[in-house]
Parts: C-alpha cells; sequence; structure tokens
C-alpha cells in the first residue's frame, strides 16, 4: 500500500499537478485576500470615504496605501473568539463553512488559466467535460449556504438558507442555458481541425481534448475579439454575468445574506475563522466565477494582439508566463466589476428576483438556444 | 392612502438606464480626489472625500464643548481653587476627590484663605457632563476642549492637581472658551448668572 503510494508520488505526472494545485493555490488565496482590500478601497472611494489606509509592513512605519490590511484581519479572524452557540446542529455547524469554501476552489481545476509552461499545459485536470464538471461543483457551493442556515438552528440563519435555495434553482437553470449555445458555437470539430492542421503551437495545446473541454472555448476565441463568445454571445453573456452574481450571491442578489432584513443571513451565528471561511469563500467563488467568464466569453488567456498573445506557449516559458497574467488580469477587471456594482445597486426584492430568474432569463436563454441553431443552421446548409 | 406607481418604458423596464445612471453616480464619487473641507468650514462638497485622518488631522472643537474638566489659575498664575469640596459633592460619578487642607490651611500667597492640599480627578469615572464647572463659585475648573485622554494604566488617569493645573493653564484658556457667553473683561460667572436670570421673563 505504502509503497504503491509512493511509487504514485513518484510519477513526474503527479507530482507536477500536485505543483500545479499548490501553485494555483499560492495565487488565488492572496487574489482572495487582495478583492476584500480592493472591496473595501473602492467602496470607500465611491462613498466619499478613504477606506484602509494604514497597515503596511508590520511593526514599522510604512503604509504602502493599506495593503497591509489582510495580515491584519487574517491575525484578527485566528485571534477572536471561536464562538459556537448552545443550540446549534454542532456537525453541520462545523462542516457548513468549509462546504462554503472548497467548490470554489475546485472549480478552478479545470479552467485553462494559461496556455503551456515547458510541455505543460496550464490546467490542473485536462477534463474533456470541462464544463459540466464547472456547472456540478458551482452548484455544490450552495449547499455550504444552506447547510450553515439549517445548523444555525434559529430563524435569520434559516431565512437566509431557504432564499439561497430557491436563488441557487432559479438561477442554475439559467445559467446552464446560457452557456449552451456558447458549446454550440465552440464545439464544432469542423473548426478545431482546421486549427490543429494549421499550427503546431494549437495541435501541441488541444492534443486529443474533446469539444467541451474549456481550452477548447479559448481556442475558439484566440483570432479576433470579434471571436470572443462576448460579442457572438451577448445574450448568452448578459444572463450568465447575472447568473454569476446570483450564484456567488453578491449585491444586487445577495438575498441569502441580506444584512438590513436578516442580520447577517446564513452566517448570523459565525464569528471568528469560520465567519473567515464563509467570507473567503465567498471571494474565491467571485474568482472562480469571473475565470469561468472570462475563459467562456473572453477568450481565457489569450489576446487578439498578434501571435505572442493568442498561441500558446511552445518551450517558451515567458511566454508561458505572460499569457497566465493575462488571465490573471482578466479577472481582476471582472472582480473589479462584480464589486463596482456591489456599491451601484440596491438589493433586488426577493419576488423580483424569482421574477427576473424565472420569467425573464429563462425564455430569454432558450429562445436564445434557438436563435443560434437557426443562425448556425442557415450558415451550415 | 393610494400610492401612484409610474409606468415604466419598456426602456426603462429592462433595468438598463438605472444600471448607467449609477455607473455614472458612482464613477463621479469614485473620482473625487479633493478634501472635504467639511469639518473646517462646514461645507461638504460633492466632489471631495469626508473622512478626517484623525490622529494627523483634528477636529475642529466647538466654542462652548464640553471636554475634560481641568483647574485653571488665575491670571496671575495663582490657584483659584479654594477647597470648597462643592465640585465633589456634586460630581454624579464621583470622578473628582479633594483633600481639603485641615485647620492650617496650606496658602502658598497672600489674600488667600484656603486651597486644596490634593485635587484629584479620575478621569475614566468623569462623564464630561459638566456641573463641577456649573457648581464652582471661583470659576476655578473648566472643561476645557480635550476629548481624547489616553494613557497605559488606570493609575495615569487619575489626575493630580499639579497635573490638572498644568493642562488647565492660565485663566485665559477658559476666557477663550467662553468667550460666546458674551462675557467680556474675564470669567465673571455671578455677572454672567445674574444677567442671565434677568434675561428670563418674569423675573424680580
Amino acid at each position: 500500500m505504502l509503497a504503491s503510494i509512493t511509487e504514485l508520488f513518484a510519477e513526474p505526472r503527479v507530482l507536477l499537478t500536485l505543483l500545479k494545485v499548490v501553485c494555483v493555490f499560492a495565487v488565488v488565496m492572496p487574489m482572495v485576500a487582495y478583492s476584500v482590500v480592493a472591496e473595501r478601497r473602492i467602496s470607500a472611494w465611491i462613498q466619499d470615504r478613504i477606506g484602509p489606509n494604514r497597515v503596511g509592513i508590520p511593526f514599522t512605519n510604512i503604509k504602502l496605501l493599506g495593503l497591509g490590511q489582510p495580515l491584519a484581519d487574517g491575525l484578527k479572524a485566528l485571534v477572536k473568539e471561536d464562538f459556537t452557540p448552545a443550540h446549534v446542529r454542532k456537525v453541520f455547524y462545523w462542516m457548513a463553512p468549509a462546504v462554503a469554501m472548497v467548490p470554489s476552489f475546485v472549480v478552478l481545476a479545470v479552467l485553462p488559466f494559461g496556455s503551456m509552461l515547458g510541455a505543460q499545459k496550464m490546467v490542473i485536470a485536462d477534463l474533456d467535460v470541462g464544463i459540466l464538471f464547472t456547472f456540478g461543483i458551482v452548484s455544490l457551493g450552495v449547499y455550504g449556504v444552506v447547510l450553515a442556515g439549517y445548523a444555525s438552528n434559529s430563524k435569520y440563519p434559516f431565512l437566509g438558507g431557504i432564499r439561497s435555495t430557491a436563488q441557487m434553482i432559479s438561477y442554475e437553470i439559467a445559467m446552464g442555458l446560457a452557456v449552451v449555445p456558447v458549446f454550440m458555437l465552440a464545439a464544432d470539430p469542423a473548426w478545431q481541425a482546421e486549427l490543429i492542421d494549421k499550427s503546431t503551437a494549437w495541435s501541441n495545446y488541444l492534443n486529443d481534448t474533446g469539444l467541451l473541454n474549456l481550452s477548447s472555448v479559448v481556442a475558439y476565441q484566440h483570432e479576433s475579439i470579434l471571436d470572443w463568445l462576448m460579442f457572438k454571445q451577448p445574450i448568452a453573456f448578459a444572463i450568465f454575468l447575472i447568473a454569476i452574481f446570483a450564484e456567488t450571491n453578491r449585491l444586487p442578489f445577495d438575498l441569502p445574506e441580506s444584512e438590513t432584513e436578516l442580520v447577517a443571513g446564513y452566517n448570523t451565528e459565525y464569528s471568528s475563522m469560520r465567519f473567515a471561511l464563509f467570507f473567503m469563500g465567498e471571494y474565491a467563488a467571485m474568482i472562480a466565477g469571473s475565470a469561468l467568464m472570462v475563459v467562456l466569453f473572453c477568450g481565457g488567456w489569450t489576446l487578439p494582439l498578434g501571435d505572442f498573445f493568442n498561441t500558446p506557449a511552445h518551450q517558451s516559458l515567458g511566454k508561458g508566463l505572460v499569457h497566465i497574467g493575462v488571465f490573471i488580469a482578466k479577472i481582476a477587471m471582472f472582480l473589479g466589476l462584480m464589486i463596482w456594482i456591489r456599491w451601484m445597486l440596491p438589493r433586488f426584492r426577493y419576488d423580483q428576483l424569482m421574477n427576473i430568474g424565472w420569467k425573464r432569463f429563462l425564455p430569454l436563454s432558450l429562445a436564445n438556444i434557438i436563435l443560434t441553431a437557426i443562425v448556425l443552421w442557415v450558415l451550415h446548409s | 392612502m393610494k400610492v401612484n406607481r409610474t409606468e415604466l418604458t419598456w426602456w426603462e423596464r429592462l433595468y438598463l438606464p438605472t444600471l448607467l445612471n449609477g455607473f455614472k453616480v458612482t464613477l463621479r464619487h469614485f473620482f473625487s480626489w479633493k478634501r472635504s473641507r467639511v469639518y473646517g468650514d462646514k461645507q461638504k462638497s460633492y466632489s471631495a472625500k469626508t473622512t478626517m485622518q484623525y490622529p494627523e488631522e483634528k477636529w475642529d472643537v466647538p466654542t462652548g464643548y464640553r471636554g475634560a474638566p481641568y483647574l485653571v489659575k488665575d491670571v496671575d498664575g495663582n490657584t483659584k481653587c479654594v477647597s470648597c469640596q462643592l465640585c465633589e459633592f456634586v460630581c454624579p460619578p464621583r470622578a473628582i476627590h479633594i483633600t481639603p487642607p485641615g485647620d492650617r490651611g496650606v496658602v502658598d500667597r497672600e489674600g488667600s484663605e484656603k486651597m486644596p492640599k490634593e485635587f484629584e480627578i479620575d478621569m475614566l469615572r468623569c462623564i464630561y457632563c459638566g456641573y463641577c464647572q456649573e457648581v464652582c463659585p471661583e470659576e476655578a475648573i473648566y472643561l476645557l476642549k480635550d476629548y481624547a485622554i489616553t494613557g497605559e494604566s488606570r493609575e495615569e488617569l487619575i489626575y493630580d492637581k499639579e497635573k490638572l493645573l498644568e493642562l488647565g493653564g492660565a485663566d485665559k484658556r477658559a476666557y477663550d472658551h467662553h468667550v460666546q457667553d458674551g462675557v467680556e473683561e474675564g470669567i465673571k460667572k455671578w455677572e454672567t448668572k445674574t444677567r442671565e436670570a434677568g434675561e428670563q421673563p418674569g423675573f424680580h
């Protein structure tokens, strides 16, 4: 048993995957921390305040525009009393923060966050069912919220949990259907075969990938900015964007939390590091959602600025790193948008949220599928 | 009551105009880098940040503000307090503690009959109510403008006579503080009080 495990870890493929996991984690965690800082600073600026600008390097007077804030926040969360109320259902209460946080990170496993570094494709798990896996995992994120609401065993978290369930059901469907036209366009063997014939870099990158693989969606969008599915499928993009807001419980759809009515919603009974886990889970979900949007609608790691940016790196470390940088920059832009929207729009009422989900987005996304199908049929016949 | 609901046009119901307006408003506030003078000139400009960077920038304390109570000296630099202990008796949280001089009074100058041997104010207890200032017949204790009283131990925050006198300073400071009461030549509380009482209807 032990021997087989050591053998497994000695295999370079496994080691490299582990290395990638560690690297992605090491990049995403600071991103989570700094998106919290960004949230606080941007909200402050929008509200004519200054925001946290004091904490810099510990034990010095260097303030660094408040960039040391995550350290202070993290330390505070760790040192605070971890209080478990007497009336909670303990096992679920302990489980919920982890359940809320883990799926956001798991989603990142199948997202192609770069082209190639050396001979390694920059995706942790190159799944051919990438998008299906993503949807499966993204919807798991809601269970953390629901579980927290149930386990807390008091009224406000319970209401938050219920709202989260309803919200998940109404938006998941629209979100899933919005992505269908994307794959109607991208999952077409003809262009992929053509691309693989044309360039060795692409054939190397798309080596044996299925059509539902997310890296093939990226490849589909590499040519020009007009190939970005954001412009080819604007309705799908709009629905997906809004659904991501609802999925990640961000304003204007943060009904599970809605401070004004439900105290703090599902995390009312949580304190210290457990609350921080929910908080980190929310931001990690934002990052995962943004990454998903970048991959599906904004060309992934490509930029339509010539060969350097839109062909996969081939034995060039610098190029591979630049592609990862482009991907992160695109994510940052979506994060900025999400943060901005939060401080701009008021929260929707519960019935309005349901109305939009079921009566607007669902028919609209279905119509979009049919429209895309008709257009494709006309073009191909 | 009947609330009239406005019929929205299809364009408005698309939510897009609201979104664009939202961006307009938030962008205007986001890019307003000017510092507000709201704490100085009391003017809030819509293109300015209102935050006061506290320890570096200090709030402009208004006249008549009830800060920490200190003992003041007269214009010649003498202690005005005569150890009557009225403030000690009136103090609601019992923050003031006066040690009277006893029968052989501590007097350090001509013309003074009595002064406190020790005068302590526990700043942790003080509630800044101003009764001590109100009750003092000698105008010796005043609530000045200090509002951030900090220390590292409880003992440190019990201010003794020397410290209170030093912080209170000469009479001038209290005088400046109360100029708005219409007192012109130094502080003569009895005059002010008589005048105020005379201004009330039905006083004889």
